[in-house]
């Protein structure tokens, strides 16, 4: 059962697939360079100390956002299935 | 001073402009470009023989910086551009990058790859394959990639993109010489931009292009590649035309003709609700699914959890049970080392030099100099640099390797992900931990350092609050009041524990004072809503130690030490005159510390103390020497140590109140000149310079006087 939340709702160890980025202007730019575009897969990796920011890994890079900023990335769950899906 | 409400109305200068230096007129300019910590310093410094300082962060360059090489006969200017994830650049450091590929005519431009992460790097080399008619793309890392069991297929990727790849491992220079032949093959050939993959845009944008290229071939005059700046001029970014009009004087926005045809596009946009976010996202997507197609087949994972190790390390160092004990524990340790390892080598230094001075004395007599000028230029400028030089070398050669080590290995971006939260509800950015942690080495590289945030709002409060951390200067006065006063019995290992100890203990108090100042700040003239952050926490990488010892050693610790000497030189000078120089039989020295006593004892300390301070100004390590030097009521700075220093500091009324007034003190108050000079520079406005000489002056002052009320109250 897909399911859509936004990118700080996941738990560490959980994937997902962005379907759509709710900011503007330069954050958005910024998210889309990084590799968060439509489409393309992002995995919740792990808190930090205090809880916030969450390190996310994007296109092969871990990349540290603050809960604020994941809020406005939405994305629908995927199961994990072992290996990335382009092989 | 200027309320600003506004995050626009904080204007900082933009590090653009750089004038490029050829050695001959045929020598052709060559810019490196990629993504944040790719390891681009690295390549340049392999390439150039130069040692820009590389790190293992994101944002270690934040200038051009550039360096000459020469191959087969060959000159090549070569320019190190700021790290950027795009051209369509929202950051000044990326401003910088478009602007010298862009419009700063380079030759040719290398991008420089990180071969663990093809994917997301790629981004940029189409962007700048699209911008530039010579591209070569440098696949760095390789080593990296090998660990984690990535493959890659080089030639197919330069099939794909039709221009040269050239895999490359910077640390142990492999792979350079043929990045080389490529460069120099590449500005040989005609018009090597005919092969190149040129990212295809949805119909309808393309469509958009095709009306918007002619009227753009008349107006531009084909500068430019009028595709691409079709597509900029659809991109609707403003700061793109400004540079445009201001690099190249040329500005088709404004021409009649293509002005005309964009607002015909835009209109036709409009009718078929396209609306301009959308443009853009599209635009983006076509870059990031132009990646993903071109790496199918390139990139081959053999064996997946490559970076197993890697996580491992992350749960150790920034999980919620271990993240910050361990950075707690990883600074005590480096004072540690640094306390217990600096002492006995400072101790022979300084019997050294202050041998050295007698003879010199000595032989300056003997060749018949007169006595006030060998007073002037051996027991005062000599000895106060030989001070500095004993008390800051044996620490500094500790400290700094050991802190680039940590800064090689990859640890500084996770302590800025740790502290985040800390500095987000200060409404500050998460890098200026980052900042922070460059200021323990010098106040003035911190402030430096500030130009990677990228809100001038956020890099004014990281500027400004930079000095509430102490720096290397200003360890030696905490080390040496702790060690005297505070220690007590404990010697030895036990001892330089305690210190080391007490010294982490004053640096939570300079962290938690950044952290309250930047709030003020941020509540009051720089308010603002805080911006958007991303930080990338890189891969760890294996310190190559050597190296590291010997770059910090000699880029770091000379640098800094020459900068104190060439300040104490002339404090030498004042000090002496200051001293020597008596109305009715008092000295000027004299005198002054007596004015400021009434206002020393009031902070807990005295007027000699208070004199040390200001004439420290120019360098922070000279102010216990003059303290020493005042006390002894003698003409030059005297070499005493350990038992005898104490004794000569209680005769003269210190107690542990006076001790940790002085350490609060010497935490809090004003920077040093450098930095102060260096705050000038990196904002323009004297109000900013002035404002970051007050905030801990301020500070240091309202500290030791509330400590001083409680412990009259109390005592």
């Amino acid at each position: 059962m897909k399911q859509c939340v936004r990118l700080n709702e996941l738990m560490p160890g959980q994937h997902a697939v962005v379907t759509r980025l709710t900011s503007n202007g330069g954050l958005r730019r910024r998210l889309q360079d990084l590799g968060l575009a439509q489409g393309s897969e992002v995995a919740c990796v792990q808190y930090s100390p205090l809880g916030d920011p969450v390190a996310y890994e994007v296109c092969g890079t871990i990349i540290a956002l603050r809960r604020k900023d994941a809020h406005e990335i939405e994305v629908e769950e995927v199961a994990y299935h072992g290996c990335d899906e382009r092989q | 001073m200027g309320a600003t409400s506004d995050n626009r109305e904080v204007k900082l200068p933009v590090y653009a402009g750089l004038q490029i230096h050829k050695q001959k007129p045929g020598d052709r300019v060559i810019a490196l470009a990629g993504n944040p910590n790719v390891g681009k310093s690295t390549v340049f410094n392999a390439l150039t023989g130069m040692k820009q300082h590389t790190g293992n962060w994101p944002g270690k360059t934040v200038v051009n910086a550039q360096g000459y090489c020469t191959w087969h006969n060959e000159g090549m200017v070569l320019v190190d551009i700021p790290g950027s994830y795009s051209l369509m650049a929202r950051s000044s450091e990326e401003e910088v990058a478009r602007d010298f590929i862009c419009f700063g005519k380079p030759d040719a431009v290398v991008v420089v790859c990180d071969a663990t992460s093809l994917e997301r790097n790629l981004n940029l080399v189409l962007q700048i394959i699209e911008a530039s008619k010579r591209t070569v793309v440098c696949v760095n890392l390789m080593d990296e990639a090998r660990k984690k069991h990535i493959e890659l297929d080089l030639a197919l990727l330069s099939k794909r993109l039709g221009v040269p790849v050239v895999g490359t491992t910077a640390r142990s220079r492999k792979g350079l010489d043929g990045l080389l032949d490529q460069v120099q093959g590449i500005l040989r050939e005609g018009h090597p931009q005919e092969r190149r993959l040129l990212v295809s845009y949805p119909d309808y944008i393309e469509e958009a292009i095709g009306q918007l290229v002619p009227a753009i071939e008349q107006g531009a005059k084909g500068e430019l590649d009028a595709r691409w700046l079709a597509a900029r001029l659809l991109d609707g970014d403003d700061g793109f035309w400004v540079s445009l009009q201001e690099s190249l004087g040329v500005s088709p926005k404004s021409d009649s003709g293509v002005a005309t045809a964009l607002r015909q596009v835009l209109s036709g946009f409009l009718l078929r609700g396209i609306s301009l976010t959308q443009v853009q996202d599209d635009m983006v997507a076509s870059f990031v699914h132009t990646a993903a197609e071109v790496c199918d087949g390139v990139v081959t994972v053999t064996r997946q959890g490559g970076d197993a190790r890697d996580r491992r390390l992350d749960k150790l160092f920034t999980s919620k049970a271990t993240g910050f004990p361990i950075m707690l524990l990883l600074l005590l340790l480096i004072f540690w080392f640094t306390i217990s390892g600096a002492s006995v080598p400072s101790e022979l230094l300084a019997k050294g030099l202050f041998w050295l001075e007698d003879r010199l004395a000595w032989g300056a007599l003997a060749i018949g100099l007169p006595t006030i000028l060998v007073d002037i230029l051996i027991h005062g400028i000599y000895n106060v640099m030989a001070w500095v030089v004993s008390v800051m070398l044996p620490p500094m050669a500790i400290f700094f390797p050991l802190f680039t080590l940590l800064e090689d290995f990859g640890y500084l971006p996770r302590m800025a992900f740790n502290l985040d939260k800390c500095f987000q509800s200060c409404d500050a950015c998460g890098k200026q931990a980052l900042t922070m942690c460059m200021g323990f080495g010098c106040n003035a590289a911190g402030v430096t350092g500030c130009r990677i945030i990228d809100s001038p709002r956020e890099r004014l409060i990281a500027i400004l609050t930079n000095s509430f951390v102490p720096c290397n200067g200003r360890f030696p006065i905490l080390i040496s009041i702790i060690s005297m006063f505070l220690i007590g019995s404990a010697t030895g290992m036990l001892g330089s524990l305690l210190g080391a100890l007490i010294l982490v203990g004053l640096i939570v108090v300079g962290v938690g004072m950044t952290l309250l100042v930047s709030k003020i700040l941020s509540r009051t003239i720089l308010k603002g809503v805080p911006s958007s952050f991303t930080l990338e926490l890189p891969p760890y990488r294996k310190p190559q130690i050597g190296k590291v010892i010997v770059r910090s050693i000699v880029d770091r610790t000379l640098k800094v030490l020459g900068r104190a000497v060439v300040a104490a030189a002339p404090a030498g000078l004042i000090i002496w005159i200051l001293a020597h120089t008596s109305i009715g039989g008092i000295t000027l020295l004299a005198k002054l510390t007596g004015f400021l006593d009434p206002f020393g004892h009031l902070l807990g300390m005295d007027g000699v103390i208070l004199t040390g301070f200001l004439l420290g100004f120019p360098a922070n390590e000279i102010v216990i020497p003059i303290i020493i030097m005042t006390y002894l009521a003698q003409g030059s700075l005297m070499e005493l140590e350990g038992a005898a220093l104490l004794q000569l500091f209680v005769q003269n009324g210190w107690t542990w109140v006076t001790a940790v007034s002085t350490l609060i003190f010497a935490l809090f108050h004003w920077p040093c000149a450098t930095t102060c000079l260096t705050v000038q520079k990196e904002t323009q406005r004297f109000k900013w310079t002035a404002l970051s000489f007050l905030l801990p002056t301020v500070s240091g002052i309202v500290c030791c006087f509330l400590f001083n009320t409680v412990v009259r109250i109390f005592m």
